[in-house]
């Protein structure tokens, strides 16, 4: 459903993805582990489709189509969902009104009716009691005065409105207590379906307790250096990057 | 001062054969206020850019538009609906149609007692003392070509007057609508507005261009408000594409009294929108808040002069605006803390958000404090749409056009929110939200 091929891209001119191959099938967890600087966010933002990152070769196929040409909200449509490292503060427009264009924007795309107020309400109180989310934080404005855990929180409603085939959480756990980590973790599970693909980049293990992934791969100086199952985030854990840094450079 | 005669000329030429025609022609007073008027505006001209509080805004156009006598006329316009934004029986209302009052399409039935409101030229013949007494407010207000040209040939315009304690329940609807079917004209509103102590209103004045017609408005107002009354003054100036709109108020507060403005200008090629206020007496307030979005290559000047005369007065601004397009906007604010005013509270914020390089922001700050124990404040920024907010609203399937105009109402929604009215705050978004096109 995602295939990842010789992927290279920069950011100012500066190379940080070198050659990177990744395939993920549905139903599938991917989870991807690297030190500080390996280009984990950047292989994040490229595939959803943030401004400033140039892609210098290779290509990304979803679903057989070539997302790199396609503007964020396509690919959004298309069913790629990104949640933030740091979901981002917009004073001034509350989460209903920002859900509801979000929700009727990648309903119009995949051709689906667009919802009336009431229909709304009605998905995101479904939504909401199968999180286990406050109501409380759909009046508010978006993310404005949210604490970290309220912010994941809610990218993960979101995640959970928008119904995507393809997740992708990037260093969803930064800042996060244990506490906040596994309501998040549960929301991701509750939404992991034999369709849906799951891509994890963390540079901790701890995520990983929660969100089991099928797949291990440890990205060092822009590419995939190692990859495995489970097992290999335990290592991670125990043994540190340095192997992986030094084996790259 | 060095004047441009051309664009003086129209007006002071047509002065002798328009004044039999003006209101009040017949009282001496009133004749006499405008000749003084006529002969100041003659010796200064129209305010060029040499004047400090004109650098940034330019009238030359109006050389444009050609003003004949024809021009300078009541011009009749056949509307049997003014085009209102309270429901029917929510408001009082008051229309003018190219200047003129029009009792046909007013609804001021069930006026509280001690409150008068009516057409200035109806009571320069019913109650010429009364238009007397308040012209005279604010003859100190010195050297303002414009309110002199507006003295000289106003025919009509606003008058609400509330007795003490006098307090309207319902909003004043005050609608101007101009408009005409061919030709370019010009008229001079007169607003007087004077509420005794304890008395309280809300003004949500609309000025409306309903075609392309070239016109020039020029506008005064005169407001007075006396102890421990409140006046809450919501503008909307959304003249035709082709107008010129100049307005000046000039206000008074006494003591405890509160003055609560809000502007959105949308309209007009160009416009000025002068507010001067006169803190007098311990407890006066003015809240001088607004937003502007301009496209195309509209330029919208807001000018504000506050003067704190007296100790414990405090004013409060907060204008955002939009730029497109070739846009310009002007914003000038400047407070003056006199030697007397201890214990002022000034705060000034005005935030841009240009959405092209060609559009433009001139931004004068004037800070000028002669009192040692006052809290004064001002920031000015101008920036672009927040790109990570556009990518995070993106990444969520929203277009990047609609999620462009999310972020631009919730940038203004910042300073309507200084509006306390619920409904108004509404009415003023979906303004707002009309002009995104969401």
């Amino acid at each position: 459903m995602l295939e990842i091929k010789n992927l290279h891209a920069a950011v100012e001119g500066k190379t940080i993805l070198r050659g990177l191959d990744l395939t993920i099938q549905p139903g599938e967890v991917h989870a991807i582990m690297g030190p500080n600087g390996s280009g984990k966010s950047t292989l994040a933002h490229v595939i959803s489709g943030r401004d400033g990152y140039e892609v210098t070769e290779g290509e990304v196929l979803y679903q057989g189509k070539n997302i790199l040409e396609m503007e964020p909200e396509e690919r959004a449509g298309e069913g790629v969902f990104l949640a933030f490292q740091y979901p981002v503060e917009i004073p001034g427009v509350t989460n209903t009104t920002f859900m509801k264009e979000a929700l009727n924007s990648v309903r119009k795309y995949r051709g689906e009716e667009e919802l009336d107020a009431m229909e709304f309400m009605k998905v995101i109180r479904e939504k909401t009691k199968q999180l286990g989310v406050s109501n409380d934080m759909l009046k508010r404005a978006v993310n404005v005065g949210f604490s970290g855990g309220e912010k994941k929180r809610n990218d993960i409603l979101q995640m959970a409105v928008l119904e995507p085939t393809l997740a992708i959480l990037d260093e969803t756990d930064s800042g996060l207590d244990i506490d906040a980590l596994k309501t998040v973790a549960d929301g991701v599970n509750l939404l992991r379906s034999p369709e849906n693909a799951t891509l994890v980049i963390t540079h901790y293990q701890r995520l990983l307790d929660y969100i089991v992934p099928d797949y291990v791969h440890v990205l060092a100086q822009g590419k995939i250096v190692k990859s495995g199952d489970k097992t290999l985030a335990q290592e991670l854990e125990k043994n540190g990057y340095a192997e992986f840094t030094d084996q790259a450079a | 001062m060095k004047q441009d005669t051309a664009m003086t000329t129209p007006f002071v030429d047509h002065y002798d054969s328009l004044k039999p025609s003006l209101p009040g022609h017949a009282l001496p007073w009133m004749a006499a206020l405008r000749d003084r008027a006529l002969d100041s505006f003659a010796e200064s001209g129209l305010p060029t850019q040499k004047r400090e509080a004109w650098k940034y805004t330019n009238l030359r156009g109006l050389k444009q538009l050609e003003l004949n006598e024809q021009a300078l006329a009541p011009q009749p316009l056949s509307i049997d609906r003014a085009p209102s934004l309270l429901p029917e029986g929510q408001a009082h209302r008051i229309v003018f149609v190219n200047g003129g009052f029009r009792a046909d399409l007013s609804d001021l039935a069930a006026l509280p007692e001690g409150a008068v409101i009516g057409s200035v030229a109806e009571l320069a013949e019913t109650a010429p003392q009364r238009i007397e007494a308040l012209l005279a407010q604010h003859k100190d207000s010195g050297d303002q070509p414009l309110v002199a040209l507006n003295t000289a040939f106003m025919r009509d315009g606003l008058l609400l007057q509330l007795e003490a304690g006098c307090k309207l329940s319902k909003p004043l609807e005050v609608i101007h609508v101009n408009s005409a079917e061919e030709g370019v004209f010009a008229h001079n509103a007169r607003n007087l507005i004077a509420l005794a102590a304890g008395s309280e209103a809300t003004i949500l004045e609309h000025h409306i261009g309903l075609n392309g017609a070239a016109y020039f408005i020029n506008a005064a107002s005169d407001v007075t408000l006396a102890e421990n009354a409140t006046l809450r003054h919501y503008r909307i100036q959304a003249e035709g594409a082709n107008a010129v709109h100049t307005s000046t108020l000039n206000g008074h507060l006494a003591e405890q009294s509160f003055y609560d403005a809000f502007t959105l200008s949308i309209g007009a090629a160009l416009s000025r929108n002068e507010t001067n206020m006169k803190l007098t007496a311990a407890g006066a307030r003015c809240h001088l808040n607004g937003g502007y979005l301009m496209r195309d290559k509209q330029h919208c000047d807001t000018t504000t002069a506050v003067d704190h005369l007296s100790p414990q007065t405090a004013c409060r601004e907060v204008f955002k605006g939009v730029l497109d397009d070739r846009a310009r906007g002007v914003f000038q604010g400047r407070i003056v803390v006199h030697p007397q005013a201890q214990q002022t509270d000034g705060h000034q914020l005005n935030k841009v958000l240009l959405l092209t390089d060609t559009a433009e922001i001139n931004a004068k700050p004037e800070l000028e404090i002669y009192a040692d124990d006052v809290k004064c404040s001002h920031g000015c920024t101008a920036g672009e749409v927040d790109h990570d907010a556009l990518f995070y609203l993106r990444s969520r399937g929203l277009l990047q056009e609609t999620a462009k105009a999310l972020l631009i109402k919730a940038f203004l929604a910042e300073s309507v929110s200084e509006i306390g009215d619920e409904t108004l705050h509404e009415l003023f978004l979906e303004k707002i939200s009309d002009w995104l096109a969401i």
